[in-house]
């Protein structure tokens, strides 16, 4: 058995890939915070809830006939609700934003977190009185069980699939936002909505596109979540936190920062599981508070607000 | 033409709205047959709590450029935005041929062919000065080609990839102007312009304007500099404390430079 | 943050404020007769926690996302010292508000260096990891928590084990903390951390140290936090995790904030309010969250300067009515 500072390889190799996968999510999730709060400046504390209902709207299209029997529906799978579900918390974040974020534009940031905290404990409330604490199962699809031994390490195709995807998705977002003439838009927007807006564009509605887009993104992270982690109403509860730290280590409002702190502090977690295992859960806030002393910007962040 | 009186300032409450129109019918004389592209009748706006414009009434014709003069925090640029639309409360009228403007929000007001160069030039620091060029979208036919604008424009051709606020305040200038004459808009706004510009961009800016009205495109333009307004434009009209409190033609000005510099205190 | 508070404190608010304490102190002095004496110590915990994050919230003007980290930190530290040391509770307590104040004094010192929505996210961020070490350190027990605390013997001769002089107890030590908190915000200390929340470059520009005096606010926020955590381990013999959980901090913002920031008497309201509002619900499980949820939403969209917020406009209307007449 080949050891590597006292541990064996299978199993550095293991919190590695559990470490990248967490690192894919907290990717995702940070990426969407980053753009709510780079191109809204809202602190959006429910995208932990809206990851949430992303899981459970997958969970719900695979048991449509057990929900509602007798009516004929299908059992819709993971790779329908891979398109379908983000879709749906798209719509959600969309309504939400009209209904409610759009208040607090013009009000104090501190508001937009206070009214995301309120929405989170509503959103999770109510799944809570439905489903309790406990997780309900979601099966990887088929096309993606089982996995690969490669001797130092087993590969377990889902979580491949997760990370690849994630990965993708991560710099797609990042290549729309910075390289295209949507993103000019959204960049410029940020630094001046009225000035945007006299120019033609609709600013309220690509706010409320961007904000649901963002929320989108939670929904994504969701169902590709549903499989490895149970779908319970409490499963971005703690995870919301963890991406607060991310998106203030990769720098608030940077896109770049977010993808790239999110991959690290992933892979950090998951060697502090092996070398460390009781600071694993804190690691990266510590890192966190050095960041701010250190290099208050973030990692790569712009202006400091 | 006879002489116009100065208001006095405790009448001006009383006679603002009356003289507005006054003042509007007086100075017709170059197309009184014509419609106005633009009118403005009795424009009123606040910032928040506080009134800015009081009552403003006044025509513009197409083809023109006009001038509104006046000291700071008259309500020059105040009424330019009312015409843009962008601020929050507005009362009164402001027809664009026989369309009313006064319910439109800015982005509505943008595709009727209106286009806005704010004071502070607006251009996006997180965009390359590619990017804030063609930021504005097409709103009509007619605009100007890019070749056209960096015709107009050289320097801008040599600075497409730097990040917009690494230029100049010249050619800041010169780009907020270059990508809101792409757009296609007839009706500019243009608010202070030459402020802050050295003599030899400030001569350019004149040369551009000239050049777009020649093209046809009509220009409201607020300046505090007077010498390089009266060069270009057709008339003049003079804000003072939200009001219109005076107007004339360009001939006219040799005769009344006196009241001018009182009005704008110089 | 300065859109939050209620910036003047008009004469008529003075007035009705004054009346209404004194009605609530004479009624928490007989209150044991109606009332179940647990479920008012809780209301007085819950005050006291909230006056004191009024302190940096509605004074200093900070957003502080962590402040269960205090209440549970003197929560633990009470908890586990009255258990393995031979000691009277009132010297726990003080060993618990130390714990915290220095706590304070640390986090603080880290967060202060930024503003606004950053500094809640840097307050949440180390308020979690100590959830964490609370989750993981083997004397807390994680999900049990520590529990039989003994309530002892007030300076060795009052024994708390009843719950009527355990009342009694935590009354004396709130006003104690209480107004030990009125008595900073209206020294000129108060002045000068009211001032640095309005106009900070102002102050600066009056030789102020901003960041100093809101360190200051911070630490005996997060002191009279653990007087509060202190009391409830005392008072209801245990100490878990649900005192140290990030769920705590959003709940005393929600306190101070339908009371009505930077008032005295908000905090007040504002935390009987919730506490009888989540003694209510309790029977209905999660419904809890969805009603906190709700009003917290509310509050932000349509009453953010509270309860006290909203009497004053109220009475307001009514003077300019009667001054008609």
């Amino acid at each position: 058995m080949l050891l590597i500072f006292g541990v064996p390889i299978q199993a550095l190799t293991g919190q590695l890939m559990v470490g990248l996968i967490n690192g894919a999510f907290y990717s995702l999730l940070s990426l969407g915070v980053a753009i709510i709060f780079g191109m809204l400046r809202i602190a959006n504390f429910v995208h932990g809830a809206q990851y949430m209902l992303g899981a459970f709207v997958a969970w719900f299209l695979l048991n449509l006939p057990n929900i509602f029997p007798g009516v004929g529906l299908p059992a819709v799978g993971y790779w329908s609700a891979l398109f379908l579900a983000p879709l749906i918390v798209f719509a959600v974040g969309a309504l939400i934003e009209f209904l409610f974020i759009r208040r607090v534009y013009d009000l104090d940031h501190a508001y937009s977190l206070l009214l995301t905290i309120g929405l989170t404990m509503v959103i999770e409330g109510l799944f809570r009185l439905q489903y309790g604490s406990s997780g309900q199962p979601y099966e990887i699809p088929e096309l993606l069980m089982g996995g690969r031994n490669l001797g130092f390490m087993f590969l377990p195709y889902y979580r491949v699939w997760v990370i690849l995807v994630s990965v993708i998705v991560c710099f797609a977002t990042w290549f729309i936002i910075e390289r295209t003439k949507l993103g000019a838009y959204l960049r410029a927007a940020t630094e001046d909505p009225e000035l945007v807006r006299a120019f033609g564009i609709n600013v309220p509605m690509m706010l409320m596109l961007t904000y649901g887009f963002g929320v989108g993104l939670a929904g994504f992270a969701g169902v590709m979540a549903a499989p490895i982690y149970q779908v319970s109403p409490g499963m971005g509860q703690n995870l919301i936190i963890i991406v607060f730290a991310v998106v203030v280590v990769g720098g608030m409002g940077s896109i770049l920062g977010a993808i790239i702190s999110g991959f690290l502090l992933g892979i950090v977690e998951g060697l502090t599981k092996v070398f460390w295992p009781e600071a694993s859960t804190t690691v990266i806030f510590v890192i966190m508070a050095l960041i701010l002393l250190v290099r208050p910007n973030g990692l790569i962040g712009k202006v400091a607000k | 033409m006879p002489q116009f009186l100065a208001i006095q300032q405790s009448s001006k409450r009383i006679w603002g709205p009356v003289m507005n129109s006054a003042i509007v019918k007086r100075t017709n004389g170059v197309g009184m047959s014509r419609a106005a592209m633009l009118e403005i009748r009795n424009l009123e706006a606040w910032y928040g709590e506080s009134r800015a414009l009081r009552s403003i009434s006044l025509d513009v014709y197409e083809g023109e450029v006009v001038t509104l003069l006046g000291r700071n925090g008259a309500g020059k640029s105040t009424t330019l935005k009312s015409i843009m639309g962008m601020m929050r409360k507005r009362a009164g009228s402001i027809k664009l041929y026989s369309d009313e403007l006064i319910r439109c929000p800015s982005n509505i007001i943008a595709r009727k062919g209106i286009a806005f160069c704010p004071e502070n030039r607006g251009i996006f620091s997180s965009l390359t000065v590619a990017e804030n060029l063609t930021l504005p979208p097409v709103v009509q036919g007619g605009g100007m080609s890019e070749a056209e604008i960096f015709d107009l424009f050289p320097n801008l051709r040599e600075r497409l990839n730097a990040g917009g606020t690494k230029l100049s305040g010249g050619e800041q200038q010169m780009l907020a102007i270059g990508r809101i004459l792409r757009t296609g808009a007839r009706l500019i706004l243009l608010d202070e312009p030459t402020e802050g510009l050295a003599p030899a961009i400030v001569q350019q800016i004149g040369r551009v304007i000239r050049r777009l009205r020649e093209r046809g495109l009509t220009i409201i333009l607020v300046e505090q500099n007077f010498r390089f307004a009266e060069t270009l434009a057709d008339r003049h009209y003079v804000i003072e404390h939200g009001n219109v409190v005076d107007s004339m033609t360009t001939a006219e000005v040799p005769a009344n430079r006196d009241k001018l510099a009182a009005y704008l205190g110089v | 943050m300065t859109a939050i508070v209620l910036k003047q404190e008009p004469a008529t608010r003075l007035e009705w404020e004054k009346v209404a304490l004194f009605v609530l102190l004479g009624f928490a002095l007989v209150a044991p007769a109606f009332l179940y004496p647990l479920f008012l110590v809780r209301i007085l915990t819950f005050v006291l926690f909230a006056s004191a994050y009024n302190l940096i919230f509605g004074y200093a003007g900070l957003l502080g996302f962590g402040h269960a980290a205090f209440f549970g930190l003197a929560s633990y530290a009470v908890a586990q010292s009255t258990k393995t040391w031979p000691i009277t509770p009132e010297l726990a307590i003080i060993f618990g508000v130390s714990v915290s104040a220095i706590a304070g004094a640390v986090f603080g010192w880290l967060a202060i260096r930024r503003q606004g929505l950053y500094f809640a996210m840097i307050t949440l961020a180390l308020a979690q990891i100590v959830y964490f070490f609370f989750a993981q350190v083997d004397w807390a027990h994680g999900e049990d928590g520590i529990q039989s605390v003994p309530r002892g013997h007030f300076l060795g001769l009052i024994d708390l084990s009843s719950n009527t002089v355990m009342y009694y107890f935590v009354l004396g030590v709130f006003l104690v903390g209480f107004l030990f908190s009125l008595r900073v915000v209206a020294s000129p200390y108060g002045e000068a951390l009211k001032a640095v929340r309005d106009n900070e470059a102002r102050a600066i520009s009056l030789g102020y140290n901003a960041n100093r005096i809101r360190l200051i606010a911070f630490t005996i926020s997060a002191g009279l936090a653990g007087l509060a955590g202190g009391l409830n381990a005392l008072s209801f013999q245990l100490a878990s995790l649900s005192d140290v959980h990030y769920l705590l901090s959003a709940e005393v913002i929600l306190m101070v904030l339908i009371g009505g920031a930077a008032t005295t008497i908000g905090p007040v309201l504002g935390a009987i309010v919730v506490v009888v509002m989540q003694n209510y619900f309790a029977q209905f499980g999660a419904w809890v969250l969805v009603v906190q949820g709700a009003i917290f939403v509310a509050c932000v969209l349509g009453m953010r300067n509270g309860i006290v917020g909203t009497v004053d406009t109220i009475a307001k209307t009514w003077l300019k009515r009667a001054r008609k007449e």
